[in-house]
């Protein structure tokens, strides 16, 4: 589409002109991309180093919340017994040597054992992470679904007794404690009506070979409660969001020329204006989905949902070394993976954020 | 929605005379206001002392609100699993609440104004380096980090504050950077330049004062979301000692007996938390619409 646009001053017969088109479009496209290849590599070496002190970081002080031994072993086991199961773990080294050989190993993807569940860290983690994102993407939809449409209905009636109701129930959403929010939807739509299951994932089916929730009207039946205490607090950042890009939006110019050329507002608001707010509403939903991931922490424990959320907690009073590090430097890792892809969006979408990266 | 700025008035007279103007937002000041004189005289407006153990009675357990106990006493919000008032248990876990948010929102708003201050007056190479770590901070969930210190320290209740400074710092450094970048750049800045005042001086008497409107904004938000992260850790049971219960681990000591029906419990801190954090965000929602430089140009 570019080429054929720029190309046709050939049409009016300056072949010259076109050749230069030409050059100039490539050298712009190379430099573009050249930039963009540079603007990556470094914030991949910038990831490898955030990743590189939240590990020491994170060792160092995982190391000092308590002894593993004191959990593991009975009160009355003998000094001897205790050295022996040190030395079976490696807490007898100095701590630089036992961080060397955590790094060693953690490079190879190996954490160590669970304390507790007597397995990798990494295998404890992947076996209830699908279950935290079927969870934390649910939620995201519903965010979404619902609050793409409030938003719009409220910008494109701002001052209205809509617009006010929707904006004061949005920061209702917001300061809405989210554990105690999970614990009234429990009481309510548990205990008071006895609708809908307060814990656990249910019996989740299977389709097309994948284990999840979605695939068994019990899996779902388990997951709403659940996906709607993790996705208010959301909905009413992305309310918020959109209503505010439509209010900036509506005075532009190109609205008005789309009206007077007798659009309908349905279709102006649908369709032009959206195109325009999706733009900070794509680069949030990055943010956001990380967001979700870690607040799926405090609804996985009131759920009792099986995600590494409620490992985490599990793991943090059981003092389980080894699943808290690998579980803090996977989310790290996502995080900052997350960050470099929105990054990267972002650029796509706004050229000028590349520039200045170069 | 936005007021016009009166020659000679103050900041907080507009920002007062805007707050008048709206009545959700003047009820949501008053309910504030209350709630902090509430903790404040907490000793004072409590029934009972629900942490001397002489005044508590293990008989009166349980009891739903309304009951009258056995030493004569009603238990309007009803009593919890040891005997104590849910009245008092509230009142107390108020003052507690309020004096974690509190601290740690201010200590944040201290250390987050003067990085903030700094990068944008002298720029260059010290600019660059707090901007990397706020920017580093913003890109993970603050609920992570939090885990993540408390993780590492253990819990108690300068732990906590700790834990929130950390994580708000950077919201402050960076509302704090905007409003001076713009400020910087202004003749009056140069003059006390030239004058060869301090910088210190330069950034506290003469930058600080007119990067206000966007800061009372964030801190009033951020009060907030201290309170509520709180509240979340104390439930998380990696926050508060028990010794020190606030809302949040009332309502985690609520949630555990909320599927046998005793709802009261975990129902009616809640509802209080819910109050504060939603009056304090009604407040700050209000003042954005006043105050912000932007939309009232």
């Amino acid at each position: 589409m570019f080429v054929h646009n720029l190309a046709s001053p050939s049409q009016v017969g300056q072949g010259g002109l076109t050749r230069r088109w030409r050059e100039h479009v490539t050298e712009t496209e190379y430099r573009a991309r050249r930039a963009m290849t540079t603007f990556v590599i470094r914030r991949l070496m910038q990831a490898v180093m955030v990743l590189f002190a939240t590990s020491l970081i994170v060792f160092v002080a995982v190391y000092a919340i308590g002894d593993p031994l004191e959990i593991l072993l009975p009160s009355d086991a003998s000094e001897t017994e205790k050295a022996q199961v040190a030395r079976s773990l490696g807490l007898d080294l100095p701590l630089p040597v036992q961080y060397g050989r955590f790094l060693w190993a953690a490079l190879h993807g190996d954490f160590g054992n669970s304390f507790v569940y007597n397995q990798p860290a990494m295998t404890v983690i992947f076996e209830r992470l699908p279950a935290t994102l079927e969870l934390t993407i649910t939620a995201l939809l519903m965010s979404l679904l619902i609050g793409l449409p409030m938003g719009l209905w409220a910008g494109n009636r701002p001052g209205t007794m809509v617009d006010e109701s929707i904006m004061t129930g949005s920061i209702l959403g917001f300061s809405l404690p989210n554990f105690w929010q999970g614990m009234m939807l429990i009481m309510i739509f548990a205990v008071w009506l006895g609708w809908l299951p307060s814990t656990g994932r249910g019996e989740p089916g299977t389709i097309f070979g994948i284990t999840t929730s979605f695939a068994s009207w019990d899996g779902i039946r388990h997951l709403i409660l659940p996906a709607i205490n993790l996705s208010l607090g959301n909905m009413a950042v992305i309310i918020r969001l959109t209503r505010t890009g439509v209010q900036e939006t509506l005075p532009l110019d190109f609205v008005k020329y789309a009206r007077a050329r007798g659009l309908s507002e349905r279709r102006i608001l649908m369709v032009h204006v959206m195109k325009i707010i999706l733009i900070p509403i794509v680069t949030v939903i990055g943010i956001e989905f990380g967001t979700l991931v870690a607040f799926a922490v405090v609804t996985e424990t009131i759920f009792a949902w099986p995600g590494v959320g409620k490992l985490i907690i599990d793991s943090i009073s059981a003092l389980d070394r080894p699943v808290v590090v690998a579980y803090i430097l996977v989310m790290v890792t996502l995080f900052i993976a997350i960050n470099l892809a929105v990054d990267v969006a972002y650029s796509l979408l706004d050229p000028r954020i590349r520039s200045r990266a170069t | 929605m936005t007021l016009l700025r009166l020659p000679g008035e103050s900041l907080i007279a507009r920002a007062g005379r805007g707050i008048a103007a709206s009545p959700k937002a003047a009820i949501a000041l008053v309910i504030c206001v209350l709630l902090v004189l509430a903790a404040i005289f907490a000793p004072v407006l409590a029934p009972q002392n629900p942490y001397d153990l002489k005044e508590i009675d293990i008989f009166d357990a349980k009891l739903p609100p309304g009951t009258v106990g056995y030493n004569g006493m009603t238990y309007l919000l009803g009593t919890d699993t040891q005997g104590r008032d849910m009245l008092s248990a509230m009142l107390y876990g108020l003052r507690t609440s309020l004096a974690v948010g509190l601290t740690a929102g201010v200590i944040a708003l201290a250390i987050g104004t003067t990085l903030g201050l700094a990068a944008a007056y002298f720029g260059k190479w010290l600019d660059t380096l707090i901007m990397r770590l706020v920017d580093l901070m913003l890109g993970f969930p603050k609920i992570l980090v939090a885990l993540m210190i408390m993780v590492a320290f253990g819990q108690g209740t300068w732990k906590v504050i700790l834990a929130l400074v950390f994580v708000q710092w950077a919201f402050f450094a960076r509302t704090v950077r905007a409003a001076a970048m713009v400020e910087t750049g202004k003749d009056y800045v140069e003059a006390a330049r030239c004058l060869g005042l301090s910088s210190p001086r330069i950034l506290f008497h003469h930058l600080l004062p007119n990067c206000l409107p966007p800061l009372i904004i964030v801190g009033t938000i951020q009060v907030a979301h201290a309170i509520a992260a709180e509240a979340t850790l104390s439930f998380l049971g990696i926050g508060l000692p028990i010794t020190e219960p606030s809302l949040g681990l009332l309502i985690a000591n609520g949630y555990h007996v909320l599927l046998a029906g005793l709802y009261w419990m975990s129902v009616f801190p809640g509802l209080l938390l819910l109050t504060l954090i939603f009056s304090i965000n009604v407040v700050g929602d209000r003042l954005r619409a006043v105050l912000n430089p932007r939309l009232a140009a």
